[in-house]
C-alpha cells in the first residue's frame, strides 16, 4: 500500500469516525425526553421516579456549568475549597429539585420541532410539550453545549420564552445581595433545601 | 373623556420624543434586562408579595381548582373572550406602537370573533387561520418608544410590575380601553361595573387556573420565590416588549462562554 492511499483510507475512516460518534442536539434531546417519559409513565412510586430521573440528569446536563452560572460574577471570588464545595452542594440542590419538578408530570408527550446553531458551542433544540385536558401548549427550548460534539450536555431550559438558568441565577442574585453577599448564607440554604 | 383622552395620549407622546430619539432595539433590549431593574421598595414588595399569596390561597387558587374542573370547551370559551375584549386595548397599542397592519389585523379578529364566533367564546379568526394573536399594552407602547421599566414593583392583588407599567395601566382608565369605558365610565345601560369587573377577576382566575401546576411547582422548589416569580415576570416583559420568541435575542451569551466544563 502506498502512502497515498494509507492517507486516503485513514481520512475516510475519520469521516466514518465523526459520522458514527457525533450526536445531533436535536436526536439527544429527543431520546433524552423519550428516556424520562417513559420513566415518568412507568407504574413507579415517586422516590423511584425521582432516582431515576436523577441518573439522567446527572447523565445529559452540563450540572456544574449551571451552577457556576447561576452563581454570576458572585464565583470570581470563591477559592478552589469553596468552587468545590459550591459544586457539590449546587448538584444536590438541582438533582432534587429539578427531579421533582419533573415527577409531578404523567406521560408528558414532548416533540421536537427543530433546531438552530448559535455557535460552535451553542444550538437551540425547539420542542413542545403537547397540551392535554389541565394545560395548553407549552414551548420547551433547550440550549445544548456541543463543544464536545460526541457528548453534547443540556445547559438551559427555556420555557414559553423563559430561562431557568436565568431564573436561577437571579434567584442566588437576591439570595447573596439580602445577605451582604455571603456566601456561606447561599450554602447553608443549598444544603437545608437539599436536606429536607 | 375623549379630550382627556387626546390630552393624555399627546402630552405621553411629547414626554416621550426625546426617550424615543436615541432608542433602538439595542437599547430597548438593553433597558428591559431583568438584572437591570432595580427593586427600590424590596421591603415593601416583599410584604405585598407576602399578602399576596395569603390572597392566593384563599381566593385565587381554590378558585382556580373549580375552574379546573369544568369541561374544556367552557374554558377555552372563557378564555377565548376574555382574549377577544383584550384587543380593545391591543389594537391602540398597536396603532401606537406604529403597527398599522397588526391593529388592522386585530381589528378583523375583534369583529370576526365578536359577531360570528358569540361575544368572542369562539375564535373563529384563528379557525380563518389569522396570525397568532399578541397582546400589547400602554406600558408596552411606552418602552417601544424608549421609557425604561424604573423599579420593581409588587401591586396587591395585581402583583407584580413596574413603575413604567403600572402608571402606563392608567390609560385604561382614562379612555384608553373602550370596554372600561362601557362598562364604568359611561353608563350605556347595555352593560354595569359588574361587568368589567367580573371580567377582570375571571381572567385572574383563568390566567391562575392556566398555571395552577407550574406556580405550584416553582413555589414548592424556589429557595426564593419572591426572586423567582420577579425573574420570570421581567424576562416575560422584556419578550412582550420586544414581540419576539427568539431567546438569542434575548439573553446575553457572554456569561456562558465564560463557563468552560467540555
Amino acid at each position: 500500500m502506498n502512502l497515498k492511499k494509507f492517507l486516503i483510507i485513514i481520512f475516510l475512516f475519520n469521516i466514518n469516525y465523526d459520522v458514527a460518534y457525533s450526536i445531533q442536539p436535536d436526536v439527544f434531546v429527543q431520546s433524552t425526553v423519550n428516556r424520562a417519559s417513559q420513566i415518568l409513565s412507568e407504574n413507579l412510586t415517586k422516590n423511584e421516579k425521582i432516582n431515576r430521573l436523577k441518573i439522567i440528569a446527572k447523565e445529559t446536563v452540563d450540572i456544574k456549568a449551571v451552577g457556576y452560572y447561576s452563581l454570576g460574577s458572585a464565583r470570581k471570588n470563591l477559592n478552589e475549597t469553596q468552587k468545590q464545595k459550591y459544586s457539590e452542594l449546587f448538584e444536590a440542590y438541582f438533582l432534587k429539585s429539578f427531579s421533582s419538578r419533573l415527577a409531578e408530570y404523567t406521560n408528558p408527550e414532548i416533540q421536537v420541532n427543530g433546531k438552530e446553531i448559535l455557535s460552535k458551542n451553542y444550538t437551540i433544540v425547539n420542542s413542545v410539550l403537547i397540551a392535554t385536558s389541565e394545560r395548553p401548549e407549552v414551548k420547551i427550548d433547550w440550549r445544548i453545549y456541543t463543544k464536545n460534539p460526541e457528548s453534547p450536555l443540556i445547559r438551559d431550559l427555556i420555557i414559553e420564552g423563559l430561562s431557568l438558568a436565568r431564573t436561577q441565577k437571579e434567584e442566588f442574585a437576591s439570595i447573596l445581595n439580602s445577605n451582604d453577599k455571603d456566601i456561606n448564607i447561599l450554602f447553608n440554604i443549598l444544603e437545608k433545601f437539599s436536606n429536607n | 373623556m375623549f379630550k382627556k383622552l387626546l390630552i393624555t395620549i399627546t402630552i405621553l407622546f411629547l414626554s416621550l420624543l426625546n426617550a424615543n430619539a436615541g432608542s433602538d432595539g439595542e437599547l430597548i433590549l438593553k433597558k428591559n434586562q431583568p438584572s437591570e431593574v432595580k427593586d427600590c421598595f424590596e421591603s415593601i414588595n416583599r410584604a405585598t408579595f407576602a399578602f399576596n399569596q395569603a390572597l392566593d390561597g384563599v381566593l385565587f387558587k381554590p378558585a382556580a381548582s373549580m375552574y379546573r374542573i369544568l369541561p374544556n370547551p367552557v374554558k377555552t370559551g372563557v378564555s377565548n373572550s376574555l382574549d377577544n375584549l383584550s384587543n380593545l386595548v391591543t389594537i391602540p397599542n398597536n396603532i401606537l406602537q406604529g403597527d398599522i397592519k397588526m391593529a388592522g389585523v386585530n381589528s378583523g379578529r375583534f369583529i370576526v370573533n365578536t359577531t360570528i364566533g358569540i361575544l368572542g367564546l369562539i375564535d373563529v379568526a384563528k379557525l380563518l387561520g389569522m396570525p397568532e394573536y399578541e397582546k400589547e399594552d400602554y406600558g408596552q407602547s411606552i418602552a417601544k418608544m424608549g421609557v425604561g421599566p424604573g423599579c420593581y414593583l409588587v401591586l396587591p392583588v395585581l402583583g407584580p410590575s413596574t413603575v413604567r407599567d403600572t402608571t402606563a395601566s392608567f390609560a385604561n382608565f382614562i379612555g384608553g380601553d373602550a370596554w372600561y369605558n362601557v362598562t364604568v365610565n359611561n353608563d350605556t345601560q347595555h352593560f354595569s361595573d359588574f361587568d368589567y369587573y367580573a371580567s377582570r377577576v375571571t381572567s385572574g382566575i383563568d390566567f391562575r387556573a392556566k398555571n395552577y401546576d407550574a406556580i405550584d411547582n416553582l413555589e414548592k422548589n424556589s429557595i426564593d420565590f419572591y426572586a423567582s416569580v420577579k425573574s420570570l415576570y421581567l424576562q416575560d416583559r422584556q419578550q412582550k416588549i420586544l414581540n419576539t420568541n427568539k431567546i438569542i435575542e434575548t439573553q446575553d451569551d457572554s456569561d456562558w462562554e465564560e463557563i468552560e466544563t467540555q
